[in-house]
């Protein structure tokens, strides 16, 4: 249970970075630290207790294994976290070449 | 079983992919391309409309339909609230990509432009059929990250900021639906929505289910932008080049909002009576907002991003009042008055606020502004913009022979029916306001004294005005389905599988 406490608190980690960092780096940091509590959210999900990794070998009788399908989930989620961390920090350039800053409060041409 | 169902998946992201690699080597190649994969996953949506009459089709991935009770097969779904859905993206996606033609001629890169909207057709359509929530959730973010990438396409100072602000929300929104559909997976041992559907039916912690409902509705809320979660909307929306607009307020916030919402709740959970309840008042609080900020725009695709804002408002809280009704089980005809409508004005939505979008875009492309003060006297010299954003501009305030008065219509009609009557009056009001502003809209852009000579400023090229006049004609066309007889063959299909819920899941199993 101790486990999942602590990713939750991993995730509003991040949640906090998101609200009040005024950093662009800092916000795409906290994205990525939320992102990851949830993965590991997923991979506490499919685990079991001394259960040994999902390859079963038809010889060695029966065994426990930990589900795999949350591992292939987070393998893929990750994947796509990759892709969204690189598309905020290529704006997040952008954004500093046009600006000569990162900071949030100095970007704000969008009102109403 | 239908095996031309992943060609709506598989065909754009192929032709994604080759503008990309040919699209530098052979002059023109995606200019050509594009449309052509447009037009087949239109024809393709069409023929799959025809044929299907009433029933649902799936599609096993690879041939996995999973064994003994294992989680694996991967199935796509077509029935026939889908393919309603996959017609509207597919009918905007080609209409806004044929406007786009001549207005991206001044952008570079313009095969980069072509292969992201390929790739965001075809995670929109990947949304709409995906039976399963993971698959969901990948196709998901493959349309909204190609939308990420299309609202800073300009990288301009604001468009570069508007993408940033969509980007972290719509990052925290991936993460909320994330989590939840992992909680879906530790409950249920699935993430198939027929099999999640059979497992709650069964049993199920009550406390669990409330969270991961909110979980839902807090990550579809925020990419349907429904009001509490809507800060990203006018400024993507109004950021983005005028064709991408109408992409993402005519289709996205459809197919990855409010058609998932209107799936899980009807389809894959055991709706309540608190869930209609929230569903109906987030409808109503957006509906009311959205046209009370979008009063004092002066931007007009601001305005107008705001205006959508509060038609989303309309058709969310048509579904709210349908869970509510049907939960009270003693007027399905008021219920289906209310679904129908939720579901006739998100297709008359589409094409009205499409409509407008490119409208503003043919001012943009002509006088380089898109503030409403700088404009002015345009109805002579753009005759063809003028009139088409006249007729989206009388239909989306509801005046009678366009489609926008009928769909509201019936929404009031369902809300007199079904005894909201605070709803109803809203529903008449907010209409009231939007004529308003969209009346400021007309007189600012083309009927006041010019600001400055406008004698020099010519209709839009050929491809902009063929895709205006065509959505305007539709604008007209789609009055008809308030006929009974047309509107029993076109919506029939899809309302009877919002209102048997439980019917998805065991025909689904069936297969």
């Amino acid at each position: 249970m101790i486990v999942y406490l602590l990713c939750f608190v991993l995730f509003l980690v991040g949640l906090y970075g998101v609200i009040t960092r005024r950093n662009l780096i800092k916000i795409a940091i906290s994205l990525s630290i939320m992102e990851f509590s949830i993965f590991l959210i997923l991979v506490l999900i499919g685990y079991i207790d001394q259960g040994l990794a999902p390859i079963v070998n038809t010889n060695s009788g029966p065994e426990i294994y930990v589900d795999p399908l949350p591992q292939a989930m987070v393998l893929t989620a990750i994947v796509i976290g990759l892709a969204t961390t690189a598309m905020l920090m290529a704006i997040a350039i952008r954004l500093y070449r046009k600006y000569k800053t990162f900071d949030i409060r100095e970007i704000k041409n969008l009102r109403g | 079983m239908d095996a031309l169902i992943p060609l709506f998946v598989a065909f754009p992201l192929i032709s994604a992919f080759l503008m990309v690699i040919f699209g530098k080597l052979v002059k023109g190649f995606h200019r050509f391309l594009a449309p052509i994969t447009l037009l087949a996953l239109l024809l393709l949506a069409v023929y799959e409309f025809t044929s299907l009459g009433g029933t649902s089709q799936a599609y096993a991935m690879g041939g996995w339909t999973g064994k003994e009770g294992s989680p694996l097969g991967i199935f796509l779904v077509l029935d026939g609230f889908s393919v309603i859905m996959l017609c509207i993206i597919n009918l905007i996606g080609l209409v806004a990509l044929f406007y786009s033609l001549s207005y991206m001629a001044k952008y570079t890169a313009e095969a980069n432009y072509y292969s992201l909207f390929c790739l965001i057709v075809a995670g929109m359509n990947g949304v709409v059929l995906s039976g399963d929530l993971f698959n969901l959730f990948v196709f998901l973010e493959v349309s909204v990250i190609s939308s990420y990438a299309l609202v800073a396409f300009g990288v301009g100072k604001t468009e570069l900021e508007a993408s940033f602000k969509y980007q972290v929300l719509g990052g925290l929104a991936s993460m909320l639906i994330l989590l939840a559909i992992g909680l879906i997976y530790w409950q249920c041992k699935t993430v198939n929505m027929a099999e999640v559907r059979a497992a709650f039916d069964g049993s199920y912690s009550k406390a669990f289910y409330v969270f991961v409902q909110v979980l839902l509705i807090s990550g579809f809320g925020l990419k349907a932008a429904i009001i509490p979660f809507h800060a990203w909307l006018p400024d993507a929306h109004s950021s983005a080049p005028s064709p991408i607009s109408a992409m993402l307020s005519g289709v996205l916030i459809k197919a990855v909002g409010i058609y998932v919402l209107i799936r899980l709740f009807f389809n894959m959970f055991v709706f309540t009576h608190e869930i209609g309840v929230v569903i109906a008042a987030l409808g109503a609080i957006s509906m009311v907002l959205g046209s009370l900020l979008a009063i004092n725009q002066w931007d007009v695709k601001r305005l107008l991003a705001y205006s959508s804002i509060s038609q989303i408002g309309y058709i969310v809280m048509a579904f709210g009042m349908g869970i509510i009704l049907l939960l009270r089980g003693n007027n399905e005809a008021a219920a289906v008055l209310a679904i129908g409508g939720g579901i006739y004005h998100m297709i008359n939505h589409a094409v009205f606020k499409g409509l407008l979008f490119l409208n503003a875009g043919s001012l943009e492309f002509r006088l380089n502004t898109r503030n409403l003060k700088e404009m002015g006297g345009l109805s002579k010299s753009m005759p063809l913009t003028s009139t088409t954003s006249f007729m989206a501009s009388m239909s989306i305030s509801g005046i009678p022979p366009f489609n926008g008065f009928f769909s509201k219509l019936v929404i009031i009609i369902a809300a007199i029916n079904g005894r909201f009557y605070l709803l109803a009056a809203l529903a008449v009001l907010v209409s009231i306001i939007t004529l308003g502003y969209f009346l400021k809209f007309q007189r600012f852009a083309f009927f006041n004294k010019a600001e400055k000579a406008v004698e020099k400023i010519r209709e839009v090229p050929f491809p902009m005005a063929t895709s205006m006049v065509f959505l305007a004609i539709l604008c007209v066309a789609l009055s008809l389905l308030a006929i009974p007889s047309v509107s029993e063959t076109v919506l029939r299909p899809a309302i009877d599988v919002l209102i048997q819920p439980e019917l998805y899941s065991t025909t689904l199993i069936g297969i």
